[in-house]
């Protein structure tokens, strides 16, 4: 990319990243009463003791800090569920399991702050770091195929994984864009002399030919 | 390169104030060009933040449990985080990009007044700072600090242009879209050598 004389590092930094999940929703059961709150992000409560509502992890995460609530962690989170997303990320060798955009940030988050709230916890974040690895090794050999006929790609990439790999692919798709574009600048150069001279041949076909 | 289908469902649920410009942030912060300004979602925003930082107020006078408060807090510092720094990327496309905008219609339209106020005295000031700095040393064809790139085919030029020229040919470097566009204006070609350039 030596083109470039700007480093464009990634769109978004981690703290951004963790940012952006922390507005996702997720379980919790306080244990005093609040009356209900309406943020800018919405409306949440009102909050009873032993009753689960919803709320934005960082509410569950600040909540949880100062020993007002548990932490119910989300269904996939399992180590039934992990185990089944680890085997089948180790069978298929392209195609990506189906799991939560920021599972990365909430479990990381989840572990920091509600370890006592998850059953298992050091399986399920072997079994986190373990599919986290699968992954990016998949990535990594998919991104080889990466080729100047590439438009799109449509794959279950998670936030995080997104993140990382962004600026090497954006950078290489502009650079294949790059190099291939002054072959197609050519034929269109040629095409527009072609033009005026096909609208002075047309009347003339029948006596050329 | 996000995940087509988050979008989907986002559009989907309900778009809230706080979803849309949770939505214009990330576009603002992964798309290499200036987007358009949201001029009536940032207006709401500042209003919301502001009602609730009187509501904060009158809790904390009300004596109100600090939790809460606290809670409340939060949730203002997330809003004006986003917004904040919404228009903090923006200015930095501008700041990098200054003079493409200026010359491009449509990128000019995307900025807010007070951002079109803000390009034009950068501009100025970046003006006066190359003008005093180099270009008034130089011999007369050169003097102007936007026409370079028209005389590129001199490469007798090329050591001198390349160390401060980089501002100018970036514009067009990081933007191969506007190579295909401009394809009417033979400053086209020079654009391509200029690219050829930076590899000296």
């Amino acid at each position: 990319m030596s083109g470039q004389s700007d480093p464009r590092g990634s769109a978004f930094s981690a703290a951004e990243l963790e940012f952006l999940a922390e507005d996702e929703m997720i379980e919790i059961v306080p244990n005093l009463r609040i009356k209900p709150l309406s943020l800018i992000c919405g409306d949440f409560g009102p909050f009873q003791p032993q009753i689960p509502t919803q709320v934005p992890i960082w509410l569950a995460v600040a909540l949880k800090k100062r020993g007002k609530c548990t932490i119910r962690p989300p269904d996939w989170m399992s180590v039934e569920k992990l185990t089944q997303v680890l085997e089948a990320e180790r069978d298929s060798a392209s195609s990506f399991e189906a799991l939560p955009f920021h599972y990365v940030e909430i479990s990381r988050l989840l572990f920091d702050h509600a370890r006592d709230d998850i059953p298992e916890v050091y399986m399920v974040r072997s079994l986190i770091e373990d599919i986290k690895d699968v992954r990016f090794h998949k990535i990594g050999t998919g991104l080889e195929k990466l080729s100047s006929r590439t438009y799109a790609m449509k794959l279950n990439l998670s936030a995080m994984e997104v993140n990382v790999i962004r600026p090497f692919v954006t950078g290489s798709l502009e650079t294949f864009y790059e190099l291939t574009t002054p072959e197609i600048i050519q034929e269109s150069q040629r095409e527009e002399y072609r033009r005026p001279q096909t609208a002075d041949r047309g009347p003339r076909r029948e006596l050329r030919r | 390169m996000e995940s087509e289908g988050t979008d989907d469902y986002e559009t989907l649920i309900s778009t809230t104030d706080a979803d849309l410009l949770k939505r214009s942030w990330r576009n603002e912060k992964a798309a290499p060009e200036i987007l358009q300004f949201q001029s009536s979602l940032v207006q709401r925003s500042r209003e919301q933040i502001q009602l609730m930082e009187e509501t904060v107020e009158e809790l904390v006078a009300n004596d109100e449990d600090p939790l809460t408060v606290s809670l409340y807090q939060m949730d203002i510092d997330r809003t004006l985080f986003l917004l904040r720094s919404y228009l903090r990327t923006r200015l930095q496309k501008i700041e990098k990009f200054m003079f493409h905008i200026q010359k491009t219609e449509d990128l000019w339209a995307r900025l807010s007044r007070q951002e079109q106020k803000f390009a034009k005295q950068s501009i100025a000031d970046l003006k006066t700072h190359l003008e005093q700095s180099v270009l008034s040393k130089l011999p007369d064809r050169y003097q102007s600090h936007l026409k370079q790139s028209v005389i590129s085919e001199e490469a007798d030029m090329a050591a001198l242009l390349v160390h401060w020229s980089d501002r100018y040919i970036v514009p067009y470097v990081l933007d191969p879209l506007y190579v295909i566009l401009n394809r009417r204006n033979d400053t086209f070609t020079c654009k391509f050598q200029n690219r050829n350039w930076m590899h000296l």
